[in-house]
């Protein structure tokens, strides 16, 4: 049982490393950029999956929480403190090491925190924000959870714009690059376009592994029992609420680390990231993988994104993805990449071919 | 010594007392039936004391514990285990799965655990596998073991559904209704099943309306009749008791 | 703080709130025929103001909001007999899902046509500042229209589902859609119709406030937020209720930028939102509709 689950791993990581090997050898290297962006942009995505898929809970803001993680990371290593660092807990930060000290733009000084300090932070508010929303809304069920998700992407999209300290409309720039260890840094500089792709998608690989690990166990077939049938799951001894809590902030915490990470590679984030359109995105994309399929979200995801920013879709971007859910959901609501689909299709292509034509 | 002791539970939905001052015990290795006309409110009495529903009034004692309701859940892992009615299986999961659910209460690997697993956690993993295995055996179903649960005959899938509530190792095990749907000689191999289930040291209750089923097997039967006891004892007492036959006959003097 | 400026935002408060009211009373029509909550709603007010704006430039005023009411009516039969009609009882995600994408397709669509730039009508009477001042306050005759025009709204869905054939057959389909066709009402008409019926009052609706608030593309969703948070609070199906709810949240939402920035304003909604759903999800006038609302999984 577990052999045939590592094989799609293997084959999914030669082909992240042909991917790259083509697209150096085609002098297209610069695809690899916008391929570094789509590996982050599929992080919150694997982690809606399985929130929709296997928890069977609708989240139409989770963009909010992409945004807020990048947001986080990104105005904690741009704020300057300098200016404050008479008070004691900017002391205290700076001797446990959090801060690194430099000059800005202008050449003045600047004291900002670093960022792996910044991520792990961004992460843990996530956590907490995304418990103490989710307790009271994961019991709400249908239209109402779906409104409620959809009030809280709203208001983190109106606050981020309209918080000057947040950049408003701007967003927040210059944010420096992620040094991960020494000699491998998160950052959108050309000459580390490589590096960079194989971090995102060796991050992605991983997440998808852990995942892999969670739905296969016991937590993987009591989230699976609350979606088939949630009166026969307390019958059973899960705790459901619970249980949905948990996997509300597994999937909210990975959405924020895509967020951090994208930020850095950018080196900004801007409110668009936090609005309605880019949580409907994520939704497509796990709708068009067909809900429960981790590996049909993933690589639909991350072809659609690519080339929403490759531009292909141009002005009508968000149509397209708008598009894509209705046409997804009243077509072929189990999705596209589906085994059963493919072998009708199939089935009809054969059984045309061997009818005789008279 | 009992098991379950209820006392004076009442449950009123909007104007309709639908259990009122009801109390019994179940002792420990007893098969006991509780039976009435439709519309007696057994299964709200099996809600409220598997706590799915809140009582008005009364209590309920499980192995000397005082019953909080509106946590079910916490009562699987303290020894009740219950099957509805209406079978209700997960979909999209196998037999074996959905009895491995079963073992929840029983294994603790939880999100972390279970995101980076050690080797206790796929020790504990065989192990839920194994005991499912087990129960599916016993119950006689092990060839069922892979196939789509919801995709299994009637009379398979309620004895998947069993399984799924002997996984749990319960002490108590609530059964609405069992043979609802199923032939007589289905009906009379549950019979059997139900008296080996007992025999492995399971305190059984259940809700029934097939009478040959409920007099063969209990050993004492409850009546219940708008909500209200009307009679309680052995079988053969309560076939003879004409509170019992007016209940379910009607008055024939009218 | 004075008194007149208070009454000024009240009844900016009123005005809005009087359209968040409409919303809710649209959302209520197809969720009673159908079950499902039309995200689309807001658009279908969207629609109404910018069809209007477009056909003014070539007919009377009335004309233009007479045939953008009917264009939008025509697009809500399309949308249900598209998109909603060929469904076979499809979960409650589903129907989010679509609804949603619907919104935005509609959004995008009118983004296509309009572009960016916000519109709006010519005012009813008068202009821009023609004002009816009682002492200290004034009231733009606009105004009166919308709180006219809603109540009209009102008094005519009372008398349709009260007293006229037609929508009794709706209330039937809507209690119990078997057991109507048992009788041989047309479900699938009445459904068609909940959707004509909730586009043509959004529609008239959009028209009716468009001097006062603009349309853009973008309008839609925010009163499809707002709508809803007036249908939990118990106007969903409740014409009355709805009117109370939108009431209330159009002055609160006015009145806030007494403590919180401008730029806030449209969080107020949701927060009220957010706070109903977590504490009190059967709304303030606790209405079963809404109840029902939460118990379709």
């Amino acid at each position: 049982m577990s052999r045939s689950r590592y094989a799609p791993l293997a084959v999914f990581a030669a082909l992240i490393v042909l991917v790259q090997l083509v697209t150096g050898a085609a002098g297209k290297s610069q695809y690899l950029t916008q391929l570094t962006m789509a590996g982050y942009y599929a992080l919150p995505i694997v982690g809606l999956t399985l929130l929709m898929g296997y928890a069977g809970q609708i989240s139409i803001g989770h963009a909010g929480f992409f945004a807020i993680g990048g947001y986080l990371s990104g105005f904690l290593t741009t704020y300057n403190l300098h200016e404050l660092s008479g008070h004691w807990w900017v002391r205290a930060a700076a001797w446990l090491r959090l801060l690194s000290a430099g000059q800005d733009a202008f050449g003045s000084p600047s004291l900002v925190v670093r960022a792996w300090p910044a991520c792990i932070a961004a992460l843990l508010v996530i956590a907490l924000v995304a418990y103490l929303i989710g307790k009271p809304v994961l019991r709400l069920k249908g239209h109402f959870l779906a409104m409620a998700t959809l009030g809280f992407g709203t208001i983190v999209y109106r606050l981020v714009l309209g918080s000057s300290l947040m950049g408003a409309a701007d967003g927040i720039s210059d944010v420096p690059a992620f040094h991960l260890l020494p000699g491998l840094a998160i950052s959108g500089k050309a000459a580390v376009r490589v590096s960079n792709y194989y971090i995102a998608w060796g991050l992605v690989l991983i997440t998808v592994l852990l995942l892999g690990n969670l739905i296969h166990s016991r937590v993987g077939r009591a989230l699976r029992a609350i979606h088939g049938a949630e009166e026969a799951a307390t019958a059973s001894g899960i705790d459901i609420q619970e249980a949905k809590l948990k996997m509300f902030v597994l999937s909210a915490v990975l959405a924020a680390l895509g967020g951090v990470l994208l930020t850095h590679y950018n080196g900004g984030i801007g409110p668009s990231e936090a609005s309605i359109l880019k949580s409907v995105r994520m939704v497509a994309m796990v709708a068009i993988g067909g809900m429960a399929n981790l590996w049909g979200a993933l690589i639909m995801g991350a072809l659609l994104n690519f080339l929403s920013m490759r531009g292909s879709f141009g002005s009508y971007d968000d149509a397209v993805f708008g598009g894509i859910l209705v046409l997804i959901m009243l077509f072929s609501p189990q999705g596209l990449l589906r085994a059963d689909l493919a072998r009708r299709v199939l089935g009809a292509v054969m059984r045309r071919r061997k009818e005789p034509v008279t | 010594m009992s098991l379950l002791n209820i006392q004076g539970l009442s449950k009123t939905f909007g104007g309709l007392c639908a259990v009122d001052d009801v109390g019994f015990e179940v002792a420990e290795g007893a098969i006991k039936a509780v039976i009435g006309p439709n519309g007696a409110g057994k299964t709200t009495l099996f809600n409220l004391i598997f706590g799915s529903a809140t009582p008005d009034g009364g209590s309920v004692i499980f192995a000397g514990a005082r019953l909080t309701a509106g946590c079910p859940h916490r009562q699987v892992a303290a020894g009740m285990a219950r099957t509805f009615q209406h079978i209700r299986l997960f979909p999209q999961m196998s037999a074996l799965e959905n009895v491995m659910v079963g073992r929840h209460t029983r294994s603790r690997a939880g999100f972390l655990a279970s995101l980076l697993p050690m080797p206790w956690t796929w020790r504990e993993e065989r192990e839920i596998r194994a005991e499912a295995l087990a129960v599916l055996e016993f119950l006689g179903i092990t060839k069922l073991a892979e196939s789509d649960a919801t995709h299994l005959a009637y009379g398979e899938q309620r004895a998947v559904e069993l399984g799924r509530a002997l996984a749990s190792k319960p002490r108590l095990l609530l059964l609405d209704e069992p043979a609802a749907g199923l032939n007589m000689r289905e009906t009379v191999e549950l019979g059997k099943l139900i008296r080996r289930i007992r025999d492995t040291g399971v305190t059984v209750l259940l809700v029934e309306h097939d009478m040959g089923l409920v007099m063969g097997i209990s050993d004492e039967i409850v009546v219940l009749c708008q909500g209200q006891k009307i009679a309680e004892g052995q079988p053969l007492a309560i076939q003879k008791n004409p509170e019992v036959v007016r209940a379910y006959l009607g008055d024939e003097d009218a | 703080m004075t008194f007149a400026l208070f009454l000024q935002y009240l009844v900016a408060g009123v005005t809005y709130g009087a359209i968040y009211a409409i919303v809710a009373i649209g959302f209520g029509i197809v969720y009673n025929a159908t079950g499902i909550i039309n995200f689309a709603q807001g658009e279908f007010v969207m629609l109404g103001g910018m069809f209007a704006v477009t056909l003014q430039a070539y007919v009377p005023l009335p004309v233009a909001v007479l045939l953008a009411v009917l264009i939008v009516m025509g697009v809500g039969a399309l949308v249900e007999i598209l998109f909603i009609r060929w469904l076979d009882r499809p979960t409650v995600l589903r129907m989010i899902v679509i609804t949603i994408g619907l919104s935005i397709g509609m959004r995008e669509l009118a983004l296509l046509v309009w572009g960016e730039g916000v519109r709006s009508l010519p005012y009813f009477t008068g202009d821009a500042v023609t004002a009816l001042s009682v002492g200290d306050v004034h009231v733009s005759p606009q105004v009166l229209w919308v709180l006219g025009t809603v109540g009209v709204i009102v008094a005519f869905l009372l008398f349709f589902f009260g007293q006229t054939r037609l929508g009794r057959q709706m209330r039937a389909c809507a209690a119990n859609r078997d057991a109507a066709r048992l009788c041989g009402i047309d479900a699938r008409g009445m459904v068609t119709l909940s959707f004509v019926l909730a586009a043509g009052i959004g529609a008239l609706a959009g028209c009716v406030v468009s001097p006062i608030t603009y349309v853009q593309y973008d309008s839609g969703t925010n009163l499809a937020i707002k709508g809803f948070t007036v249908a939990v609070l118990g106007g969903l199906g409740n014409s009355a209720a709805a009117l109370g709810g939108g009431l209330i949240l159009g002055v609160i939402e006015s009145l806030s930028i007494l403590v919180l920035p401008a730029a806030y304003k449209d969080v107020v909604a949701i927060a009220i939102l957010l706070a109903i759903l977590v504490f009190r999800p059967a709304g303030i006038f606790g209405n079963a509709a809404t109840a029902r609302l939460q118990e379709h999984a």
